[in-house]
């Protein structure tokens, strides 16, 4: 359970951010959160209302949008989605293939702001 | 006059601290020409054996030494100081992980150009320690025969971190009628085409081929290091 560490770090990020810009009130943060970050989605909301009292992101939403898993898969020479996190094969022709080219982001993509 | 709401781009990975922790690391472990394995499993799979039989082979060969993460004690440390290799303890109170941070701490005052292999024992968690990158050459994920053969597809993200799969306390596969097609079929099927190796760290089936392998692979990154 290290959801709690990491939604401090969004809301220390996300304060930086907004020093960075003269201190504007952030409504929401943006998160891409990769099917294989790591990071439980249920964990990390809950984690983050506690992470945000008594700083200048208490009220704000966390506003997540999941991602799934993209492989590179040799066969079709292209990314495709994977059976399931449980099975690393190609979803179009079923080719195993381990190159994972999306689903580890754990990434801030935006904020929205109010001035 | 009304506030007005605006998106502001951001773009920011949410670790990027520890990854660039581990960046630095990684580059400073290779100007010393010392590479690093970590390892990974839930609690009790065998790290801390595994380690302890690994220091005390290599250390006749090479120059090895070992950063141990736990939660409350230095029992490990104190268990793998018997091999005679350097150890630290990383005691990292009520973190559930190990973080590149804590290895640059860890590492201080520590002349790394004296060392071929350094180990890095991560706290037994198969969930936090994949999100953090730790400057490692090779990172082992071990399972063990009494944790039953579906480890890999409860975790799959650890395994999708990790280079290596070690199936240890192999010495106890008939007795727990541990099914090793099933383990391979599961490994595979969450990373596919990852190195397998069944170890016994009691009875040392599979040690000699793990030296082997490690030595291998250092060898490996190093002529690419020079080249």
């Amino acid at each position: 359970m290290h959801e709690l560490s990491i939604a401090m770090s969004i809301v220390e990020l996300a304060t930086e951010e907004s020093d960075r810009r003269g201190g504007v009130q952030i409504k929401a943060v943006h998160l891409r959160l990769g099917q294989l970050s790591g990071v439980v989605k249920a964990a990390l909301l809950s984690s983050y209302e506690m992470a945000c009292e008594d700083t200048p992101l208490a009220g704000s939403q966390l506003l997540v949008e999941e991602v799934s898993v993209l492989v590179f898969c040799p066969e079709c020479n292209a990314q495709r989605p994977v059976h399931s996190t449980q099975m690393f094969t190609c979803s179009e022709c079923g080719t195993p293939t381990g190159e994972v080219v999306q689903g580890k982001e754990l990434m801030v993509v935006a904020l929205e702001v109010e001035e | 006059m009304n506030p007005v709401t605006r998106m502001i781009e951001v773009r920011q990975n949410v670790l990027k601290h520890n990854d660039v922790v581990a960046r630095e690391l990684r580059q400073r472990f290779h100007d010393a020409g010392v590479f690093v394995v970590s390892l990974v499993s839930s609690p009790g799979a065998g790290k801390t054996a595994l380690l302890e039989k690994t220091l005390t082979l290599l250390h006749k060969q090479s120059r090895v030494a070992a950063l141990v993460g736990d939660l409350a004690t230095e029992n490990d440390a104190a268990r793998l100081a018997r091999s005679e290799a350097p150890v630290r303890q990383i005691v990292t109170g009520t973190v559930c992980h190990l973080e590149a941070a804590m290895i640059q701490t860890a590492l201080e005052g520590w002349n790394l150009n004296g060392l071929d292999f350094l180990f890095v024992e991560n706290v037994g968690n198969l969930v936090c320690p994949a999100s953090y990158d730790l400057g490692e050459d090779l990172r082992l994920v071990l399972m063990s025969v009494t944790e039953g053969e579906d480890k890999p597809l409860k975790y799959p993200t650890i395994f999708n971190s990790a280079d290596v799969a070690l199936i240890t306390k192999i010495d106890l596969k008939e007795a727990v009628e541990f099914d090793s097609a099933a383990a391979y079929r599961n490994i595979q099927a969450v990373r596919p085409g990852m190195t397998i190796l069944e170890v016994s760290s009691k009875s040392n089936l599979g040690i000699i081929e793990l030296l082997e392998f490690l030595n291998s692979r250092r060898a490996g990154a190093r002529a690419v290091a020079s080249s």
